[in-house]
Protein backbone atom coordinates (compact mmCIF):
# COMPACT_ATOMS: atom_id res chain seq x y z
CA UNK A 1 0.00 0.00 0.00
CA UNK A 2 2.81 2.19 0.99
CA UNK A 3 4.60 1.54 -1.92
CA UNK A 4 1.59 2.63 -4.54
CA UNK A 5 1.19 5.67 -1.91
CA UNK A 6 5.14 7.15 -3.01
CA UNK A 7 4.69 5.93 -6.35
CA UNK A 8 1.53 7.77 -6.92
CA UNK A 9 3.15 10.71 -5.22
CA UNK A 10 6.37 10.25 -7.31
CA UNK A 11 4.32 10.82 -10.73
CA UNK A 12 2.94 14.16 -9.14
CA UNK A 13 5.70 15.29 -8.54
CA UNK A 14 7.51 14.71 -11.73
CA UNK A 15 4.68 16.73 -13.14
CA UNK A 16 5.10 19.56 -11.05
CA UNK A 17 9.25 20.14 -12.38
CA UNK A 18 9.49 22.35 -15.23
CA UNK A 19 8.31 22.07 -18.75
CA UNK A 20 5.83 19.64 -17.89
CA UNK A 21 3.06 21.65 -18.64
CA UNK A 22 1.16 21.03 -21.76
CA UNK A 23 -1.41 24.34 -21.54
CA UNK A 24 -1.11 26.45 -24.69
CA UNK A 25 -1.42 30.53 -23.33
CA UNK A 26 -4.48 30.60 -25.68
CA UNK A 27 -4.93 34.19 -26.85
CA UNK A 28 -0.80 34.78 -27.20
CA UNK A 29 -0.05 31.46 -28.05
CA UNK A 30 -1.73 29.59 -30.79
CA UNK A 31 -1.91 26.24 -32.09
CA UNK A 32 -1.22 25.50 -35.75
CA UNK A 33 -4.54 23.71 -36.59
CA UNK A 34 -4.52 20.88 -38.76
CA UNK A 35 -4.67 20.56 -43.12
CA UNK A 36 -7.62 19.15 -42.61
CA UNK A 37 -9.10 20.90 -40.42
CA UNK A 38 -13.11 22.14 -40.63
CA UNK A 39 -12.92 25.97 -40.19
CA UNK A 40 -14.16 29.10 -42.01
CA UNK A 41 -15.26 28.52 -45.70
CA UNK A 42 -13.43 30.04 -48.65
CA UNK A 43 -15.12 30.09 -52.16
CA UNK A 44 -12.38 29.60 -54.84
CA UNK A 45 -11.22 32.65 -57.07
CA UNK A 46 -10.00 31.63 -60.72
CA UNK A 47 -8.68 34.17 -62.85
CA UNK A 48 -11.44 37.10 -63.39
CA UNK A 49 -14.44 35.28 -61.21
CA UNK A 50 -15.48 32.98 -58.72
CA UNK A 51 -15.18 28.76 -59.37
CA UNK A 52 -18.72 28.54 -58.13
CA UNK A 53 -21.22 27.28 -61.50
CA UNK A 54 -23.81 27.51 -59.43
CA UNK A 55 -25.04 24.13 -59.29
CA UNK A 56 -27.57 24.11 -56.18
CA UNK A 57 -25.34 20.91 -54.77
CA UNK A 58 -23.74 22.21 -51.88
CA UNK A 59 -27.42 23.78 -50.53
CA UNK A 60 -29.22 20.31 -51.44
CA UNK A 61 -26.50 18.42 -49.60
CA UNK A 62 -26.26 20.59 -46.87
CA UNK A 63 -27.76 19.16 -43.63
CA UNK A 64 -28.11 22.07 -41.95
CA UNK A 65 -29.60 24.08 -44.85
CA UNK A 66 -27.32 27.30 -44.39
CA UNK A 67 -26.34 27.83 -47.85
CA UNK A 68 -28.13 30.17 -50.02
CA UNK A 69 -27.32 30.24 -53.35
CA UNK A 70 -29.43 32.03 -56.78
CA UNK A 71 -27.78 31.46 -59.99
CA UNK A 72 -27.30 33.97 -62.76
CA UNK A 73 -25.99 33.80 -66.60
CA UNK A 74 -23.21 36.36 -67.17
CA UNK A 75 -22.56 38.16 -70.62
CA UNK A 76 -20.58 35.19 -71.94
CA UNK A 77 -23.20 32.44 -71.50
CA UNK A 78 -21.59 31.18 -68.14
CA UNK A 79 -23.91 30.14 -65.00
CA UNK A 80 -22.72 31.79 -61.97
CA UNK A 81 -23.61 32.38 -58.51
CA UNK A 82 -25.13 36.23 -58.01
CA UNK A 83 -26.01 34.88 -54.52
CA UNK A 84 -23.82 32.88 -52.50
CA UNK A 85 -24.11 33.51 -48.46
CA UNK A 86 -23.41 30.84 -45.61
CA UNK A 87 -25.46 31.77 -42.27
CA UNK A 88 -22.35 30.81 -39.59
CA UNK A 89 -24.77 30.63 -37.31
CA UNK A 90 -26.35 27.45 -38.60
CA UNK A 91 -23.69 25.58 -40.30
CA UNK A 92 -22.26 22.67 -38.71
CA UNK A 93 -18.60 22.48 -40.52
CA UNK A 94 -19.34 19.19 -41.54
CA UNK A 95 -18.00 19.95 -44.80
CA UNK A 96 -20.28 18.02 -46.84
CA UNK A 97 -20.17 21.09 -49.51
CA UNK A 98 -17.04 20.70 -49.90
CA UNK A 99 -17.28 17.01 -50.83
CA UNK A 100 -20.10 17.29 -53.00
CA UNK A 101 -18.89 20.33 -54.95
CA UNK A 102 -17.84 19.39 -59.04
CA UNK A 103 -16.07 22.07 -59.30
CA UNK A 104 -13.92 21.87 -56.20
CA UNK A 105 -14.97 25.84 -56.05
CA UNK A 106 -15.27 25.64 -51.83
CA UNK A 107 -12.52 24.72 -49.56
CA UNK A 108 -12.21 25.16 -45.55
CA UNK A 109 -10.09 27.47 -44.46
CA UNK A 110 -8.25 26.87 -40.66
CA UNK A 111 -9.71 29.77 -39.32
CA UNK A 112 -11.94 29.03 -35.95
CA UNK A 113 -11.77 32.69 -34.55
CA UNK A 114 -15.85 32.84 -35.62
CA UNK A 115 -17.39 35.02 -32.31
CA UNK A 116 -19.14 38.34 -33.51
CA UNK A 117 -21.56 41.22 -31.69
CA UNK A 118 -24.34 41.06 -34.46
CA UNK A 119 -26.44 38.46 -35.92
CA UNK A 120 -26.09 39.92 -39.47
CA UNK A 121 -21.74 39.47 -39.13
CA UNK A 122 -22.18 35.85 -39.04
CA UNK A 123 -24.21 36.42 -42.49
CA UNK A 124 -20.75 35.55 -44.82
CA UNK A 125 -21.84 36.65 -48.49
CA UNK A 126 -19.90 35.81 -51.38
CA UNK A 127 -17.45 38.96 -51.28
CA UNK A 128 -16.35 38.11 -47.72
CA UNK A 129 -16.14 34.45 -49.14
CA UNK A 130 -14.08 34.97 -51.72
CA UNK A 131 -11.19 36.65 -49.49
CA UNK B 1 20.46 42.19 36.80
CA UNK B 2 19.20 39.44 34.94
CA UNK B 3 16.32 40.25 32.51
CA UNK B 4 12.71 39.32 34.00
CA UNK B 5 9.63 37.97 32.18
CA UNK B 6 7.52 40.91 30.71
CA UNK B 7 4.58 40.86 32.50
CA UNK B 8 1.11 42.41 33.02
CA UNK B 9 2.39 43.38 36.79
CA UNK B 10 5.97 45.00 35.69
CA UNK B 11 5.54 46.96 32.87
CA UNK B 12 1.58 47.17 32.47
CA UNK B 13 2.09 49.73 29.35
CA UNK B 14 4.86 48.08 27.51
CA UNK B 15 3.16 44.78 28.02
CA UNK B 16 0.36 46.32 26.36
CA UNK B 17 1.75 47.45 23.33
CA UNK B 18 3.91 44.76 22.86
CA UNK B 19 1.25 42.38 22.81
CA UNK B 20 -1.09 44.20 20.71
CA UNK B 21 2.06 44.30 18.17
CA UNK B 22 2.55 40.98 18.53
CA UNK B 23 -1.50 40.22 17.94
CA UNK B 24 -1.35 42.31 14.98
CA UNK B 25 2.10 41.02 13.16
CA UNK B 26 0.56 36.67 13.85
CA UNK B 27 -2.80 37.86 12.95
CA UNK B 28 -1.38 39.81 9.82
CA UNK B 29 1.07 37.16 8.87
CA UNK B 30 -1.56 34.40 8.82
CA UNK B 31 -3.99 35.98 6.91
CA UNK B 32 -1.41 37.11 3.86
CA UNK B 33 -0.48 33.09 3.94
CA UNK B 34 -3.82 32.30 3.85
CA UNK B 35 -3.96 34.60 1.03
CA UNK B 36 -0.88 33.13 -1.29
CA UNK B 37 -2.22 29.63 0.23
CA UNK B 38 -4.85 29.92 -1.98
CA UNK B 39 -2.60 31.30 -5.15
CA UNK B 40 0.20 28.45 -4.10
CA UNK B 41 -2.35 25.46 -4.05
CA UNK B 42 -3.76 26.43 -7.38
CA UNK B 43 -0.74 26.81 -9.23
CA UNK B 44 0.99 23.63 -7.42
CA UNK B 45 -1.83 21.36 -7.98
CA UNK B 46 -2.20 22.91 -11.49
CA UNK B 47 2.06 21.90 -12.44
CA UNK B 48 0.62 18.83 -10.99
CA UNK B 49 -1.92 17.99 -13.23
CA UNK B 50 0.24 19.42 -16.20
CA UNK B 51 -1.57 22.37 -16.28
CA UNK B 52 -0.27 26.39 -15.46
CA UNK B 53 -2.84 27.87 -13.20
CA UNK B 54 -3.58 31.08 -12.55
CA UNK B 55 -1.48 33.22 -15.32
CA UNK B 56 -3.46 36.58 -16.31
CA UNK B 57 -3.55 38.58 -13.39
CA UNK B 58 0.09 40.01 -12.69
CA UNK B 59 2.96 37.91 -13.07
CA UNK B 60 1.87 34.27 -13.18
CA UNK B 61 -1.54 35.20 -11.67
CA UNK B 62 0.28 36.60 -8.31
CA UNK B 63 -2.63 38.74 -7.94
CA UNK B 64 -5.17 35.99 -8.47
CA UNK B 65 -5.97 36.37 -4.29
CA UNK B 66 -6.27 40.27 -4.59
CA UNK B 67 -8.81 39.24 -7.84
CA UNK B 68 -10.71 36.72 -6.02
CA UNK B 69 -11.02 38.58 -2.59
CA UNK B 70 -12.47 41.48 -4.98
CA UNK B 71 -15.06 39.37 -6.53
CA UNK B 72 -15.89 37.69 -3.29
CA UNK B 73 -16.57 41.32 -1.41
CA UNK B 74 -18.85 42.35 -4.40
CA UNK B 75 -21.09 39.44 -4.70
CA UNK B 76 -24.64 39.43 -3.71
CA UNK B 77 -24.51 38.13 -0.01
CA UNK B 78 -27.78 35.36 -0.09
CA UNK B 79 -29.37 34.39 2.56
CA UNK B 80 -31.84 31.71 1.82
CA UNK B 81 -35.45 32.54 3.09
CA UNK B 82 -36.13 29.25 4.31
CA UNK B 83 -32.67 29.31 6.24
CA UNK B 84 -32.13 29.96 9.66
CA UNK B 85 -31.28 33.23 10.33
CA UNK B 86 -29.46 33.63 13.25
CA UNK B 87 -26.59 30.15 13.33
CA UNK B 88 -26.31 30.88 9.42
CA UNK B 89 -24.74 33.98 9.89
CA UNK B 90 -23.34 32.71 12.94
CA UNK B 91 -21.56 29.48 11.44
CA UNK B 92 -18.80 30.72 9.13
CA UNK B 93 -17.29 33.05 12.15
CA UNK B 94 -17.68 30.10 14.26
CA UNK B 95 -15.19 28.19 11.59
CA UNK B 96 -13.01 30.92 11.02
CA UNK B 97 -12.26 31.95 14.82
CA UNK B 98 -11.07 29.16 16.46
CA UNK B 99 -8.74 28.28 13.28
CA UNK B 100 -6.90 32.06 13.83
CA UNK B 101 -7.10 31.66 17.70
CA UNK B 102 -5.03 28.67 17.98
CA UNK B 103 -2.01 30.42 16.54
CA UNK B 104 -2.22 32.38 19.70
CA UNK B 105 0.12 29.37 21.37
CA UNK B 106 2.66 28.94 18.47
CA UNK B 107 6.28 30.10 19.59
CA UNK B 108 7.91 31.73 16.51
CA UNK B 109 11.24 32.54 18.50
CA UNK B 110 13.38 32.56 21.06
CA UNK B 111 13.28 35.20 24.07
CA UNK B 112 14.05 38.87 23.12
CA UNK B 113 15.66 40.88 25.82
CA UNK B 114 14.63 44.34 25.49
CA UNK B 115 15.05 47.09 27.71
CA UNK B 116 16.09 44.72 31.14
CA UNK B 117 12.82 42.44 29.57
CA UNK B 118 12.58 39.01 28.54
CA UNK B 119 9.95 39.28 25.68
CA UNK B 120 8.68 35.80 24.86
CA UNK B 121 8.15 35.80 20.49
CA UNK B 122 4.99 33.87 21.52
CA UNK B 123 1.66 35.77 22.10
CA UNK B 124 1.08 33.92 25.22
CA UNK B 125 2.40 30.75 26.44
CA UNK B 126 -0.41 28.93 27.93
CA UNK B 127 0.76 26.05 30.39
CA UNK B 128 -1.56 23.88 28.90
CA UNK B 129 -1.19 24.91 25.13
CA UNK B 130 -1.71 21.59 23.35
CA UNK B 131 -5.82 21.36 25.13
CA UNK B 132 -6.32 24.38 24.53
CA UNK B 133 -5.19 24.00 20.81
CA UNK B 134 -7.42 20.42 20.80
CA UNK B 135 -10.03 22.25 22.65
CA UNK B 136 -10.25 25.21 19.89
CA UNK B 137 -10.27 22.55 16.92
CA UNK B 138 -12.91 20.61 18.61
CA UNK B 139 -15.41 24.21 18.17
CA UNK B 140 -14.26 24.30 14.74
CA UNK B 141 -16.35 21.34 14.31
CA UNK B 142 -19.68 23.67 15.77
CA UNK B 143 -19.62 26.01 12.23
CA UNK B 144 -19.91 23.35 10.46
CA UNK B 145 -22.08 21.45 11.59
CA UNK B 146 -24.63 24.44 12.13
CA UNK B 147 -23.74 26.09 9.03
CA UNK B 148 -25.44 22.60 7.15
CA UNK B 149 -27.97 22.69 9.30
CA UNK B 150 -28.95 26.35 8.97
CA UNK B 151 -28.82 26.48 5.47
CA UNK B 152 -32.07 23.97 5.51
CA UNK B 153 -30.44 22.23 2.50
CA UNK B 154 -30.12 18.34 2.29
CA UNK B 155 -26.76 18.23 0.84
CA UNK B 156 -25.84 21.22 3.04
CA UNK B 157 -27.32 18.93 6.49
CA UNK B 158 -25.50 15.48 5.02
CA UNK B 159 -21.96 17.72 4.84
CA UNK B 160 -22.30 19.17 8.15
CA UNK B 161 -23.73 15.54 9.62
CA UNK B 162 -20.44 13.84 8.14
CA UNK B 163 -18.12 16.50 9.57
CA UNK B 164 -19.37 16.18 12.74
CA UNK B 165 -18.75 12.15 12.04
CA UNK B 166 -15.45 12.26 11.23
CA UNK B 167 -14.07 15.28 13.18
CA UNK B 168 -15.62 13.35 16.49
CA UNK B 169 -13.97 10.33 15.39
CA UNK B 170 -10.54 11.25 13.89
CA UNK B 171 -9.51 13.82 16.83
CA UNK B 172 -9.63 11.12 19.24
CA UNK B 173 -6.96 9.63 17.26
CA UNK B 174 -5.29 12.96 16.62
CA UNK B 175 -5.48 13.40 20.39
CA UNK B 176 -4.03 10.30 21.36
CA UNK B 177 -1.39 10.07 18.91
CA UNK B 178 0.34 13.21 20.95
CA UNK B 179 -0.13 11.92 24.18
CA UNK B 180 2.73 10.51 23.52
CA UNK B 181 5.04 13.16 22.45
CA UNK B 182 3.95 14.58 26.22
CA UNK B 183 5.03 11.75 28.08
CA UNK B 184 8.30 12.45 26.79
CA UNK B 185 8.17 16.10 26.80
CA UNK B 186 6.22 15.75 30.59
CA UNK B 187 5.02 19.20 29.97
CA UNK B 188 1.87 20.85 27.63
CA UNK B 189 3.23 24.03 27.13
CA UNK B 190 4.60 24.48 24.22
CA UNK B 191 7.37 26.74 24.45
CA UNK B 192 8.97 24.05 26.29
CA UNK B 193 8.02 21.27 24.59
CA UNK B 194 10.13 23.73 21.42
CA UNK B 195 12.94 24.31 24.38
CA UNK B 196 13.42 20.09 25.48
CA UNK B 197 13.75 19.47 21.14
CA UNK B 198 16.59 21.87 21.07
CA UNK B 199 18.76 19.64 23.04
CA UNK B 200 21.16 16.88 21.52
CA UNK B 201 19.39 13.90 20.15
CA UNK B 202 18.58 11.20 22.93
CA UNK B 203 21.79 12.90 24.53
CA UNK B 204 24.37 11.79 22.09
CA UNK B 205 24.45 13.08 19.09
CA UNK B 206 25.35 16.54 19.53
CA UNK B 207 24.67 18.29 15.94
CA UNK B 208 21.11 16.54 15.78
CA UNK B 209 18.66 18.36 18.03
CA UNK B 210 16.29 15.98 19.92
CA UNK B 211 13.08 16.58 17.40
CA UNK B 212 10.08 14.28 18.58
CA UNK B 213 9.87 13.10 14.74
CA UNK B 214 13.23 10.71 15.00
CA UNK B 215 11.76 9.38 18.24
CA UNK B 216 7.95 9.29 17.87
CA UNK B 217 8.12 8.41 13.86
CA UNK B 218 4.76 7.03 14.18
CA UNK B 219 2.88 9.42 16.08
CA UNK B 220 4.24 11.68 13.66
CA UNK B 221 2.43 10.15 10.69
CA UNK B 222 -0.57 9.70 12.66
CA UNK B 223 -0.71 13.57 13.60
CA UNK B 224 -0.65 14.12 9.64
CA UNK B 225 -3.54 11.78 8.40
CA UNK B 226 -5.71 12.42 11.37
CA UNK B 227 -5.03 16.33 11.34
CA UNK B 228 -5.86 16.28 7.40
CA UNK B 229 -9.16 14.20 8.82
CA UNK B 230 -10.00 16.99 11.13
CA UNK B 231 -9.54 19.90 8.93
CA UNK B 232 -11.22 18.26 6.13
CA UNK B 233 -8.84 18.57 3.72
CA UNK B 234 -8.29 16.33 1.09
CA UNK B 235 -8.39 13.00 0.56
CA UNK B 236 -10.67 12.99 3.60
CA UNK B 237 -12.77 16.58 2.26
CA UNK B 238 -15.78 14.23 3.01
CA UNK B 239 -18.33 17.41 4.16
CA UNK B 240 -17.77 19.03 0.76
CA UNK B 241 -17.20 16.34 -1.49
CA UNK B 242 -18.23 18.30 -4.51
CA UNK B 243 -19.02 15.51 -7.10
CA UNK B 244 -21.46 13.86 -4.58
CA UNK B 245 -22.96 16.81 -2.03
CA UNK B 246 -22.15 19.96 -4.41
CA UNK B 247 -20.06 21.62 -1.96
CA UNK B 248 -21.34 20.65 1.51
CA UNK B 249 -22.02 22.86 4.60
CA UNK B 250 -21.14 25.53 1.99
CA UNK B 251 -23.64 24.92 -0.64
CA UNK B 252 -25.88 27.81 0.22
CA UNK B 253 -23.19 30.48 1.16
CA UNK B 254 -22.40 32.77 -1.06
CA UNK B 255 -20.13 35.90 -1.12
CA UNK B 256 -17.70 36.76 2.00
CA UNK B 257 -19.59 33.90 3.78
CA UNK B 258 -17.99 31.51 1.63
CA UNK B 259 -15.07 33.44 1.75
CA UNK B 260 -14.82 32.72 5.58
CA UNK B 261 -15.19 28.98 4.92
CA UNK B 262 -12.62 29.26 2.61
CA UNK B 263 -10.16 31.39 4.92
CA UNK B 264 -10.87 29.17 7.67
CA UNK B 265 -9.63 26.11 5.33
CA UNK B 266 -6.22 27.35 5.05
CA UNK B 267 -5.89 29.12 8.26
CA UNK B 268 -6.53 25.37 9.84
CA UNK B 269 -3.90 23.96 7.12
CA UNK B 270 -1.84 26.68 8.63
CA UNK B 271 -2.75 25.93 12.20
CA UNK B 272 -1.80 21.93 12.00
CA UNK B 273 0.83 22.64 10.08
CA UNK B 274 2.42 24.69 12.67
CA UNK B 275 1.21 22.26 15.43
CA UNK B 276 2.94 19.56 13.89
CA UNK B 277 6.74 21.48 13.72
CA UNK B 278 5.77 22.88 16.75
CA UNK B 279 4.91 19.46 18.16
CA UNK B 280 7.39 17.14 16.41
CA UNK B 281 9.81 19.54 14.12
CA UNK B 282 11.39 21.33 16.86
CA UNK B 283 9.34 24.40 16.41
CA UNK B 284 11.14 27.21 15.23
CA UNK B 285 14.69 25.85 16.10
CA UNK B 286 16.89 25.10 13.34
CA UNK B 287 17.10 21.26 12.06
CA UNK B 288 20.92 21.18 12.56
CA UNK B 289 23.27 22.39 15.97
CA UNK B 290 25.25 24.05 13.47
CA UNK B 291 26.90 28.05 13.97
CA UNK B 292 25.11 29.22 10.52
CA UNK B 293 21.84 27.46 10.96
CA UNK B 294 21.50 28.96 14.50
CA UNK B 295 22.09 32.19 13.59
CA UNK B 296 19.08 32.41 11.39
CA UNK B 297 16.06 33.91 13.34
CA UNK B 298 13.44 31.42 14.60
CA UNK B 299 10.71 32.72 13.02
CA UNK B 300 12.22 31.60 9.25
CA UNK B 301 12.75 28.10 10.04
CA UNK B 302 9.40 28.06 11.79
CA UNK B 303 7.75 29.43 8.44
CA UNK B 304 9.81 27.09 6.21
CA UNK B 305 8.60 24.26 7.81
CA UNK B 306 4.88 25.25 8.22
CA UNK B 307 5.36 26.07 4.65
CA UNK B 308 6.92 22.36 3.51
CA UNK B 309 3.94 20.91 6.05
CA UNK B 310 1.40 22.32 3.61
CA UNK B 311 3.03 22.46 0.14
CA UNK B 312 2.94 18.23 1.70
CA UNK B 313 -0.65 18.76 2.01
CA UNK B 314 -1.23 20.48 -1.25
CA UNK B 315 0.82 17.39 -3.07
CA UNK B 316 -1.79 14.85 -1.21
CA UNK B 317 -4.54 16.89 -2.76
CA UNK B 318 -3.23 16.60 -6.29
CA UNK B 319 -2.19 13.02 -6.18
CA UNK B 320 -4.99 10.67 -4.17
CA UNK B 321 -8.67 10.38 -4.97
CA UNK B 322 -10.80 11.12 -1.79
CA UNK B 323 -11.45 8.14 0.19
CA UNK B 324 -15.06 6.13 1.10
CA UNK B 325 -17.06 7.44 3.96
CA UNK B 326 -17.09 4.11 5.11
CA UNK B 327 -13.27 3.48 4.42
CA UNK B 328 -13.06 6.69 6.12
CA UNK B 329 -14.93 5.25 9.39
CA UNK B 330 -12.79 1.96 9.03
CA UNK B 331 -9.83 3.38 8.96
CA UNK B 332 -10.27 6.25 12.03
CA UNK B 333 -11.59 3.40 14.21
CA UNK B 334 -9.97 0.41 13.60
CA UNK B 335 -6.65 1.37 12.49
CA UNK B 336 -5.56 5.20 13.30
CA UNK B 337 -6.78 4.52 17.10
CA UNK B 338 -5.44 1.35 18.09
CA UNK B 339 -2.03 2.26 16.23
CA UNK B 340 -2.16 5.15 18.39
CA UNK B 341 -3.40 3.78 21.40
CA UNK B 342 -0.24 1.50 20.84
CA UNK B 343 2.02 3.93 20.56
CA UNK B 344 1.05 5.66 23.69
CA UNK B 345 1.45 2.11 25.57
CA UNK B 346 5.01 1.16 24.18
CA UNK B 347 5.90 4.67 24.56
CA UNK B 348 5.02 4.56 28.33
CA UNK B 349 6.59 0.86 28.64
CA UNK B 350 9.94 2.33 26.95
CA UNK B 351 9.76 5.66 29.46
CA UNK B 352 9.40 3.64 32.47
CA UNK B 353 12.55 1.15 31.15
CA UNK B 354 14.54 3.82 30.75
CA UNK B 355 13.88 6.04 33.78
Amino acid sequence: MFKEFAKGLSITFKHLLPGNSTTVQYPTVKLKPSDRFRGLHRLVPSQDREKCVACYLCPTVCPAKCITVESAENEKGEKYPKVYTIDMLRCIFCGYCVEACPVEAIEMTGAYELANYKREDFQFTKERLLK
Amino acid sequence: MTPEMLSLSNSPGLFVGIMLVKILVVFGVTMLIVAYATWCERKVIGHMQTRLGPMRTGWHGLLQPIADGIKLFFKEDLVPSESTKVPFLLAPMMILVPALITVAVIPFGPDLSVGGFLIPQQITDLNVGVLYILAFAGLGIYGIVLAGWASNSKYSLLGGVRASAQMISYELAAGVSIIAVFMLAETLSLREIVALQQQDLWGICSFVPNWYIFTQPLAFCLFIVTGLAEINRTPFDMPEAESELVSGFCTEYSSMKYALFFMAEYANMIVIAAIAATLFLGGWSAPLNIGIFTMIPGFVWLLLKIFSMMFFFMWLRATFPRVRYDQLMRMGWKVLLPLALANVVITGLVVVIVQ
